[in-house]
């Protein structure tokens, strides 16, 4: 047991050990591909620790004492280990070395203090993204929940010069903010019932609490936020603003499906509460639809791939909320490779043209025919094409939410796998086949970026044929199979019909469906909305504040001062600087002195 | 016979005239005269209380004020000098430097 214990720590250490090095040692960290080379030895490592643990199928908790207090420890630290767990390490560990492998070549331009600087902020992702994984209460996975959400900002604002990637970066951490808020009130609330943060403690004592339900909301506010669900979503598409990989890791593998593997983790939480539960499926499914019709008519390739995670998410989540939380993190876990697949290879595309606008690519295919495969892979995962692995997963979830009686986000979730199909296929449609849009001549990434991609393509493979042979426990009704296969087919259809025969006109689509077209090209007015309400309450309350300050707090002060110069400017007068003066008032007093003296004696 | 109370009487009236030299006059000069009136004053009352207590300490510290007074006027008259190669003049209504 130690010798596992030893190796589980393992994993999360050698990145943090990295980190350290990196922050501390400014030469190191300024020679650039030195550190990157360092991040990447340690993510070995971390990688080969978790895959160990994950084939031996390591089992076990281990807490240490922290806050101390009478009566024990207030909280502890420590990891806790079971197949949930397991499967996250290998992923974000193996997504986390394909993407600072791939980062190696894609920011080669980099300034060497910029590239160190990047892969210190990675190595100290890694390291909290490993501790949540492995947090055995819900204070440890607080704590580092924070912390990868400060990764999320470092990196989205890597390239702080650019405004937009500045105003990115605090958006993110705003938003994922509000949510953390009542994530954290959650958790002192169920801690002020229980006295613990323990999960295993929790399971058990948690039928005992009275307003559970207010508590677990408060606490899935905290998912909301960082797996971006309706309505704090606006978030993520924003923080494309940060490099590619660092959008292929975080942005969609592993942060965001945080608040996925926390309502997982705390699923005999949430089961006690069904009302929250059905809430959660249908903010979930509406999620999903939501930002697929977004992505429909975005034209930014990695903003189609961003608000294909929210819409994925919403899927996972919507898992979660119809009871088959199993599903949802099969889904998450397919979900991160081909995604990171998907990221990467558009960063590809990107290091190739230039741009992320793909009506300014096109044709892209003959040009670099490698990137090409590896992003059909991956879109035929995220479309749910047997037998690749987002098949099977989005077929548990879908049959999951079937099987819970949620007509509604079933309904929700279909026609979001329509419009999955029909999104992805037109961003390859346009970008990669029909007429070569692309100034210059692009070309095939450097092996360093194409060897991430593939063995993430053969591993979306690899899952799917796992899956398909191993077969899926669950019990989903026999037309499931057929209907998702035909929505996928629709879509790709659609987007076949639309934008590679040119048989429909997009124009005439969009003025048909002119009202959601609208809707969907202004992202629903949410982030409008958004801006008007930080606007009228957050800089509103900052000028009162500033107000008070200014003639308040400073006006009590200037006051004070001004009185003092006034008494002084009218006392100088009797400094004559004359000694016969002072002689004279010396004398004067004397003489009182005498006076006095003589009278009360 | 002359007795104690007019000795004390001429020695505060010595001290008054020199204390109203100190405070009137305005050459710089005038006001050291000034200061030397009051310190003979002061001797004057010693010599005389050593004189009707029958006690020789009080002489004997006249004398050391006295010594001490011509190094004063010395140092004083230098320094009244000195300003008067600064400042051209040595009347004390103009040496107002320290106005506040």
């Amino acid at each position: 047991m130690i010798s596992n214990l030893g190796l589980t720590l393992l994993v999360p250490v050698t990145p943090f050990a990295a980190f350290l090095l990196l922050a501390i040692v400014g030469p190191l960290r300024r020679t650039g591909r030195g550190a990157g080379l360092l991040s990447i030895t340690a993510i070995t490592i971390s990688f080969a620790a978790a895959l160990i643990v994950w084939t031996q199928g390591f089992v076990g908790e281990r807490t240490w004492g922290w806050i101390p207090a009478d009566g024990g420890p207030i909280a502890t630290v420590g990891v806790l280990v079971d197949p949930l767990s397991n499967a996250m390490l290998v992923l974000v560990t193996l997504v986390s070395l394909l993407v600072q492998i791939y980062s190696l070549a894609y920011l080669s331009d980099e300034r060497p203090a910029s590239l160190g600087r990047y892969y210190t902020y990675q190595s100290l992702f890694v390291f909290s993204m490993l501790g949540l994984v492995l947090a055995p209460g819900f204070l440890q996975m607080f704590v580092f929940w924070e912390l990868v959400g400060l990764c999320s900002y470092l990196l989205i604002g890597f390239w702080y010069e650019r405004p937009a990637a500045a105003r990115a970066a605090v958006k993110a951490f705003w938003i994922t903010k509000l949510g953390d808020v009542g994530f954290i009130i959650g958790i002192v609330l169920l801690w002020a019932a229980t006295g613990t943060f323990e999960f295993t403690e929790l399971f058990e004592k948690a039928q005992a609490v009275s307003g559970l339900p207010l508590i677990m909301f408060l606490i899935y506010l905290g998912a909301v936020g960082k797996s971006a669900q309706f309505p704090l979503h606006v978030w993520l598409p924003d923080a494309m603003e940060g490099p590619t990989p660092v959008s292929a890791l975080i942005h969609a593998a592993t942060m965001v499906t945080a608040g996925v593997f926390m309502v997982t983790r705390a699923e005999p939480l949430f089961a006690l509460v069904p009302e929250v539960l059905t809430l959660i499926a249908w903010v979930g499914a509406f999620t999903a639809l939501l930002a697929a019709t977004m992505a429909c008519v975005e034209g930014d390739i990695k903003r189609v791939l961003a608000y294909s995670t929210v819409s994925q998410l919403g899927y996972m989540m919507a898992a979660a909320g119809a009871g088959a939380a199993q599903a949802g993190f099969l889904h998450l876990l397919t979900h991160g490779l081909f995604k990171a697949l998907l990221f990467l290879a558009a960063g590809a595309v990107i290091h190739a043209v230039g741009t992320n606008d793909v009506f300014r690519m096109g044709g892209l295919f003959r040009a670099m025919p490698q990137t090409g495969i590896v992003f059909i892979v991956g879109t035929l995962a995220l479309a749910g094409v047997p037998p690749l692995a987002g098949f099977f997963s989005k077929e548990a979830v879908l049959g999951g939410v079937w099987e819970a009686h949620l007509t509604g986000p079933f309904l929700m979730l279909a026609l979001t796998a329509l419009l999955t199909a029909f999104y992805m296929f037109r961003v390859v449609f346009i970008a990669f086949f029909g007429r070569a849009f692309a100034a210059g001549h692009p070309h095939e990434a450097p092996w360093l970026m194409r060897g991430p991609l593939w063995l993430l393509a053969a591993l979306t493979v690899a899952v799917g044929l796992r899956l398909a042979v191993g077969g899926s426990e669950h019990e989903a009704p026999g037309w499931l199979v057929p209907l998702s296969l035909a929505l996928a087919f629709a879509g790709f259809a659609l987007a076949w019909a639309m934008y590679q025969r040119g048989l429909v006109d997009p124009a005439t689509f969009s003025t048909a469906l002119a009202p959601f077209d609208f809707l969907a090209r202004r992202r629903y007015g949410i982030d409008a909305l958004y801006g008007v309400l930080y606007r009228a309450l957050v800089l509103g309350f900052a000028r009162l504040i500033g107000w008070i300050d200014r003639y308040l707090v400073d006006g009590v002060l200037n006051v004070l001062s001004a009185l003092t110069l006034r008494a002084g400017s009218g006392l100088r007068g009797i400094q004559s600087g004359r000694a016969q003066d002072y002689v004279y008032g010396v004398a004067f007093g004397v003489l009182l002195l005498i006076v006095w003296a003589q009278l009360w004696r | 016979m002359i007795g104690l109370s007019s000795y004390l009487v001429l020695a505060a009236l010595v001290f008054s005239i020199g204390l109203f030299g100190v405070l009137t006059r305005r050459n710089a000069v005038g006001i050291l005269l000034g200061i030397e009136l009051m310190l003979n004053a002061v001797n004057i009352n010693l010599v005389a209380f050593a004189r009707f207590h029958g006690d020789l300490t009080g002489v004997i510290f006249t004398l050391f004020t006295i010594s001490i007074t011509v190094a004063e006027v010395a140092v004083g008259l230098a320094i009244v000098i000195a300003i008067f190669r600064v400042r051209r003049t040595v009347e004390a209504d103009r040496l107002d430097l320290l106005r506040g």
